[in-house]
């Protein structure tokens, strides 16, 4: 009776590995590499400036006591002329920006944002990407809230869209 | 009206949506090291490392930017003296396992690691059932 029960199993375990393929296959795929970072404080580094008359940047301007966006970007990437209009809300919102430019130049950059304004207090020069890897930024944008005391408090992957400046305003709130 | 809109935006899907970097890449994203055990070293370890915008590649095999700049980070803490070991671990405090292509034994991969052995053991008890009746 039992051996009779336990010729079933096989077809059973076979249907358990097809419910779990299915289940795989219709969960909708969340690529997003986020950084491991997030809690930690910022790496150290030094990047040169990029333009005249705009500060580079050093991980010691985030541990001045008032948190701050780090604003991962690049005038080749698309998706950082859509964020553009947020980063001037948020900058209008007294959010201060400072900036990494991944794999730059002086010209490309001050045409990008000439063309899409200037919400960064300081550009620091990342041209081998060494910065980003360190930080565990995974491509342009991305945009890091850092507290006061230089800890990574959260990180946005991606273009940041109208709905998401809440979010930021707040987290740039609970940083303090 | 609609259909000139609709005609401007099928041109629009049409328009390659292109990122080039300003920048050239780091000498040694294509360049191999000068000495061969080290840029062994090096390359095995880029096989086992993934390329982060292009996921399904190891950072050995993918052209886009940013695997290139991790190709040279990867050849220039070799050339330093680090141990493979010491720059995946770097690697993988900053964007975890999935960095990875070798994942280490633990809670996530448990399943991962042990149920091959697990498997093993069910095939080798099946065969001994059969075997048995057999003779």
């Amino acid at each position: 009776m039992v051996k009779r029960w336990l010729l079933w199993l096989p077809l059973c375990a076979f249907g358990v590995v097809i419910a779990v393929i299915a289940w795989g296959l219709y969960q909708p795929a969340d690529r997003t590499v986020r950084s491991a970072m997030v809690g930690k404080p910022l790496p150290d580094f030094a990047l040169a400036p990029l333009l005249p008359g705009k500060p580079g940047l050093t991980s010691a301007d985030f541990r001045q006591g008032k948190p701050r966006l780090l604003n991962v970007f690049a005038s080749w990437c698309v998706p950082c002329i859509a964020e553009a209009p947020q980063l001037m809300t948020l900058k209008a919102a007294g959010v201060p920006i400072d900036a990494i430019a991944i794999k730059d130049t002086a010209p490309a950059v001050t045409g990008f944002l000439r063309a899409n304004g200037d919400p960064y207090a300081r550009i620091g020069s990342d041209v081998h990407s060494r910065v980003q890897l360190a930080l565990g930024s995974s491509g342009v944008p991305e945009t890091f809230v850092i507290d006061g005391r230089g800890v990574i408090v959260a990180q946005h992957v991606g273009d940041i869209r109208a709905d998401d400046v809440p979010g930021l305003l707040q987290a740039l709130a609970d940083a303090r | 009206m609609k259909r000139a809109l609709a005609s401007s935006l099928l041109l629009l899907l049409l328009l390659p949506v292109q990122a080039i970097a300003q920048t050239p890449p780091a000498a040694l994203a294509y360049t191999p090291l000068r000495d061969p055990a080290e840029e062994r070293a090096a390359r095995q370890l880029m096989e086992t490392l993934r390329c982060l915008v292009c996921q399904g590649q190891s950072i050995a095999d993918s052209d886009a930017d940013m695997a290139g700049e991790m190709r040279a980070l990867v050849r220039q803490r070799i050339a330093a003296g680090e141990r493979p070991r010491d720059v995946r671990d770097w690697l993988i405090a900053r964007y975890g396992d999935y960095v990875s292509y070798d994942p280490p034994l633990g809670r996530a991969t448990v399943a991962l690691w042990l149920a091959p052995l697990l498997l093993l053991l069910a095939g080798a008890w099946l065969a001994r059932g059969t075997f048995r009746r057999r003779r």
